[in-house]
């Protein structure tokens, strides 16, 4: 990397890009970062730009975005493909709302985000516990955690009726649990509700505090780890790894990813319904994650943000049918991307601009040897 | 180097054997494997003392890798038992027979296709102790890789998938190392390189078993040759008693000429 701004291990900025680049992410040079630099500025300032309700949207996508993380961290670098990431999702947020509902102050919303993170990641923890450790692998692992949100979206689309209720929180059934409340911070009967902008900037910071410290985890030896064992479990086992214990602890984190943003997304919408657990939300993951590229975070939330603003524009755009048309088109972009970059998005940009930069490196050095030969 | 060993030619070793005053490293006891109705390991008894290198021969389906897979966990034996370094190895998971020091490379080159050179040997590398950039150096040039470290590990040629294999297991400072044959498909050059990275690794005192066909290489490698036949130890000895035995020519020998 001869184009880094400060190599020196020593400084607080060279260790800190020590700890952020590596071999298992995409983007390590000054450009990259200056790059970056810019679209999060754009992306702090479009608030000022746009109308309260476009805000309020684009805190939907940033809430996705977590889920599409979450996906992308287990399947595009450990190699366990979930079809039900989802179920982590849809559990927290439903954790979110009975334990919101039942605690009606800025203390009661705490304990919910808290708790509601909790109880996906533990989902996750056992499903994975029981798979890993019973030896379910490859497209078994896709089908039984598909299976997993299919059951869950079953379930959850039977519990109207006031006899399903947990404390004050009616299920709802079909209909979905309403009056969830808002994100709040503080503590006692009233804090800081996060609504509009506020929600906004407060997605957008968690958003980016946790994509730098998955690149931070990903460039670790656990990453390391991470990609022996999606390359080859059984030989990354004859090194003295716990390869289902490995798998474990990456789909809990996935579940944790996933957990939150389901509590984001049950809080922006003050409400939650069991299609969080169907085929089609459920489907959804798996595009973003295969359109952005498996191996890249930065793919996997630009797909998301940029997919979902696609879907909503055209269901707003063109009434009803725009959203069956917005299905249409996101399975063709599956199938274009799957036949044409089967990489995703951003890899394939990463190979050009490595082709690019090899290139030009490469004429350099001809027009070098060329002024030399005549010495 | 590694003394003559005491061990019957014609008779299985009942007890493990130790040869030069050196202790037993790794024993089987009755290991027996079933597939179905075959029995790919038939009560073996087979003991390897420590700092020897002892090669493993014998027709194809004789149960030499099968072997290998019972001792490294990657099956679980039917019947029988295996110890290493006074340890009952039955039943434990893979990960943690290779923690009580025992490396193997298998038959297939198995290493990670997509990552370089160097990120192949940090994987085993990052989970020991030791100065991970000066093990580092010296595997790569060990293994004669240093050139390629930061190459993908897809653009190798066979020969050098099999020395940076032998690399990878290698940074785990093994006590006992496990070659399913070593030397196949590689060039008359490659196939030095390797036995001379064996030797120089049993000079530091590693104890090998390596399965192998080639008995240009197992002459140049070792003095003790287990035979198996049809799962059972069909004879062991010295290189030269076992290619002089009638009976290993006509099972063996004989089927490759």
């Amino acid at each position: 990397m001869s184009d880094r701004l400060d190599s020196g291990s020593g400084s607080l900025l060279g260790r800190l890009r020590d700890r952020l680049e590596g071999p298992n992410t995409i983007g390590g040079s000054t450009v990259f970062w200056v790059g970056f630099a810019v679209a999060v500025a754009a992306l702090i300032a479009y608030p000022q730009t746009t109308d309260p309700y476009t805000v309020i949207q684009s805190s939907r996508y940033f809430a996705l975005a977590f889920l599409a993380l979450s996906l992308c961290f287990i399947w595009g670098y450990a190699g366990v493909l979930s079809f039900g990431q989802v179920a982590f999702f849809g559990v927290a947020a439903y954790a979110f709302g009975v334990i919101g509902i039942n605690i009606s102050s800025a203390t009661g919303v705490v304990v919910a985000t808290v708790g509601a993170v909790v109880a996906g990641t533990l989902a996750a923890a056992l499903l994975g516990y029981f798979m890993f450790y019973g030896g379910v692998r490859d497209t078994y692992v896709t089908i039984m955690t598909l299976v997993v949100a299919l059951v869950l979206n079953t379930f959850m689309a039977q519990t109207a009726g006031s006899e399903w209720a947990i404390g004050t929180a009616q299920l709802g059934g079909f209909n979905g649990m309403t009056n969830i409340p808002s994100l709040t911070l503080g503590l006692g009967e009233t804090g800081l509700v996060l609504e509009g902008t506020l929600f906004y900037y407060a997605l957008l910071f968690t958003l980016l505090a946790t994509y730098l410290g998955l690149r931070v985890l990903l460039n670790s030896s656990f990453g390391m780890t991470m990609v022996a064992v999606r390359e080859d479990e059984a030989r990354t086992a004859t090194f003295g790894y716990n390869v289902p214990f490995v798998k474990l602890v990456v789909f809990t984190i996935g579940g944790a990813l996933a957990a939150v943003g389901g509590v984001f997304y049950a809080s922006w919408g003050n409400y939650i319904d069991p299609s969080v657990f169907g085929i089609a939300f459920a489907a959804l993951p798996v595009v973003w994650v295969s359109v952005g590229g498996r191996e890249s975070l930065l793919g996997a939330i630009g797909a998301t943000l940029a997919i979902e603003r696609m879907r909503t524009g055209l269901s707003s755009g063109i009434g009803p049918v725009g959203s069956e048309w917005a299905l249409v088109i996101v399975g063709g972009l599956l199938l274009g991307v799957i036949l044409y970059l089967p990489a995703g998005v951003v890899p394939t940009l990463e190979d050009l601009a490595d082709e690019l930069r090899t290139r030009r490196t490469e004429r350099s050095q001809s027009t070098t040897t060329t002024e030399e030969s005549p010495e | 180097m590694s003394a003559p060993e005491d061990i019957n030619v014609r008779q299985k070793p009942a007890v493990a054997a130790t040869g030069g005053g050196r202790s037993t490293i790794l024993a089987t006891k009755q290991l027996t494997k079933n597939f179905g109705g075959l029995t790919a390991v038939d009560s073996v008894d087979f003991s390897v003392a420590e700092g020897e290198i002892r090669c493993l021969i014998g027709p194809n389906g004789a149960g030499k890798s099968t072997l290998l897979e019972l001792i490294t966990g990657q099956l679980d034996p039917s019947e029988g038992n295996i110890y290493f370094d006074g340890e009952d190895l039955t039943g434990l998971d893979t990960h943690k027979r290779i923690d009580t020091g025992i490396s193997v490379k298998f038959q297939s080159p198995h290493v990670y296709e997509n990552l370089t050179v160097e990120e192949n040997l940090r994987v085993p590398l990052q989970r020991t102790d030791r100065d991970v950039e000066r093990v580092l150096a010296e595997t790569l040039d060990r293994i004669a890789l240093t050139e390629k470290a930061e190459t993908g590990a897809s653009e190798l040629s066979h020969g050098e998938k099999q020395r940076l294999e032998i690399g990878m297991a290698v940074t785990l400072e093994p006590k006992l190392m496990l070659l399913d044959e070593p030397v196949a498909g590689m060039s008359v050059d490659e196939t030095d390189d390797v036995a001379d990275l064996i030797r120089s690794l049993h000079d530091d005192g590693m104890t090998f078993v390596v399965v192998e066909h080639d008995m240009e290489f197992v002459r140049r490698i070792s003095e003790q040759v287990t035979v198996l036949n049809q799962g059972e130890i069909f004879r062991q000895g010295s290189i030269e008693e076992v290619e002089a035995d009638e009976d290993v020519r006509r099972i063996y020998l004989g089927e490759n000429a």
